[in-house]
């Protein structure tokens, strides 16, 4: 079993670092249209953290929204 | 694209929420400033004051009024390909109090084109009760976040994230109440609520921006999720961004979101202590509730004031719906059962400046 598990991180370990070869699809300077302020996800944090927390003391759902946890203000 | 440290930036905002008989407002103040080439720290401090009136509260108590205050510190080190996260919040009301400690890891792998994100956080609450100075209890909430950020194409990014929360402790609320059924009448009675001590729960979510040409960007995302309550939900969004002669930028999105209720839920149970479980929280009903939004940035000039390098004026407006599917509007004054179902709409205003140095 031992060896078993040797082998299965070794092979990760080789799979991690041949994916570290990986030949970019996107070249650095092919890039410039991502890096714009409109195409940004996290432009506004203490806004969206805000709304985030909005939803969450209204709705049953939590959680992959990228809020931040802290009391409730919803009764 | 090398993993790099957030701006040095501040926010002054304001925020206003109203709707259903509850009005919440406050100032939030955020500072970011990188101490070394490595090393950026931040801090937040966050203040809500509420005055509610809510359709929970008009049912079975009196309005009333309090303030939270959340301080928030946080830490971010770079390491070659990586950032190493930590932080810390803490929420104090008069009868609620919750510290929560988070750590996190981000590494890009595939020059740049992948990223990759986990997080932990601890979080503990002390509930209190305003009638009671001798009720305490406690809540214990752990948190397992991972998140992989996509670069797809020249034009395509997206983003998913996972989460993991679960909770053990004293979970309700201990003012709220549920109402059950008076034997041979119409009538009804209040009794306390109570809810599992345990609760665990899962969401997935998917996200994208798709650049569209100079200026003009849609993004979009979904989540799924679900609890060992019961809850399960969905909720999915589409938006557009343009920015105006450089200096404006608007977003207009569009929000959905449902829910079934949870296992232990009901508007009016049929006699007192029906079930081990009792709840009647809106928040744990089926309902869904739209929402559409607004945002506008404007760029102001900052050539006047040498260390700063930008700034922005910000409005953020939101107006939302919620409708409720089994949780009925108990001050109609109808028989037990056959009230109308409630729905209330509510508006949020955000305000704010943010400069860069």
């Amino acid at each position: 079993m031992q060896a078993l598990l040797r082998v299965a991180v070794v092979a990760a370990l080789v799979q991690l670092t041949a994916c570290s070869n990986i030949e970019p699809w996107v070249k650095p300077y092919e890039r410039a249209n991502l890096a714009t302020e409109e195409m940004s996800f996290d432009r506004n944090p203490v806004c969206e953290s805000y709304m985030n927390h909005v939803f969450e003391a209204r709705e049953g759902a939590r959680g992959a929204s990228g809020s931040a946890g802290g009391g409730c203000g919803c009764n | 694209m090398a993993q790099v440290l957030p701006d040095d930036r501040a926010d002054v905002l304001y925020h206003s929420y109203d709707g259903g008989g509850v009005t919440i407002n406050g100032p939030s103040l955020l500072a970011r400033k990188k101490v070394t080439k490595d090393l950026s720290l931040s801090a937040n401090y966050y203040v809500d004051s509420i005055s509610s009136a809510s359709i929970d509260v008009l049912s079975y108590a009196s309005p009333y009024s309090e303030k939270r205050t959340e301080v928030s510190v946080g830490a971010d080190y770079l390491l070659g390909d990586t950032i190493l996260s930590a932080g810390f919040t803490s929420s104090d009301e008069n009868d609620f109090k919750a510290d929560t400690a988070n750590f996190g890891v981000r590494q890009e792998i595939f020059g740049g084109l992948t990223s990759v994100s986990l997080g932990f956080a601890q979080g503990s609450d002390e509930i209190g009760q305003v009638t009671d100075p001798d009720f305490t209890r406690d809540a214990d909430r752990r948190l397992y976040r991972m998140g992989v950020s996509q670069v797809v194409s020249k034009k395509f990014v997206m983003n998913l994230d996972f989460e993991a929360i679960t909770d053990e402790g004293f979970l309700n609320n201990p003012y709220r109440q549920v109402r059950y059924e008076t034997v041979g009448g119409s009538g009804f009675l209040w009794q306390p609520e109570i809810y599992p001590s345990t609760r665990t729960s899962s969401a997935f979510a998917v996200g994208g921006r798709y650049f569209l040409g100079e200026g003009s960007v849609v993004h979009g995302n979904a989540r799924l999720y679900t609890d060992t309550w019961g809850i399960d939900a969905w909720n999915a969004k589409a938006g557009y961004t343009y920015i105006f002669r450089s200096k404006w930028l608007f977003d207009f999105s569009y929000r959905y979101y449902t829910q079934t209720a949870a296992d232990f839920y009901s508007d009016l149970f049929p006699y007192v202590d029906a079930q081990n479980f009792l709840g009647r929280d809106k928040e744990i009903s089926t309902f869904n509730d739209h929402s559409l939004r607004l945002d506008v940035t404007y760029d102001f000039p900052v050539e006047k004031w040498d260390f700063l390098k930008r700034g922005t004026l910000n409005l953020s407006y939101s107006y939302m719906l919620f409708s409720y599917d089994d949780f009925r509007n108990v001050l109609d004054g109808s028989p037990a059962g056959s009230e109308p179902l409630y729905d209330f709409n509510a508006g949020v205003v955000t305000l704010f400046v943010s400069v860069w140095f």
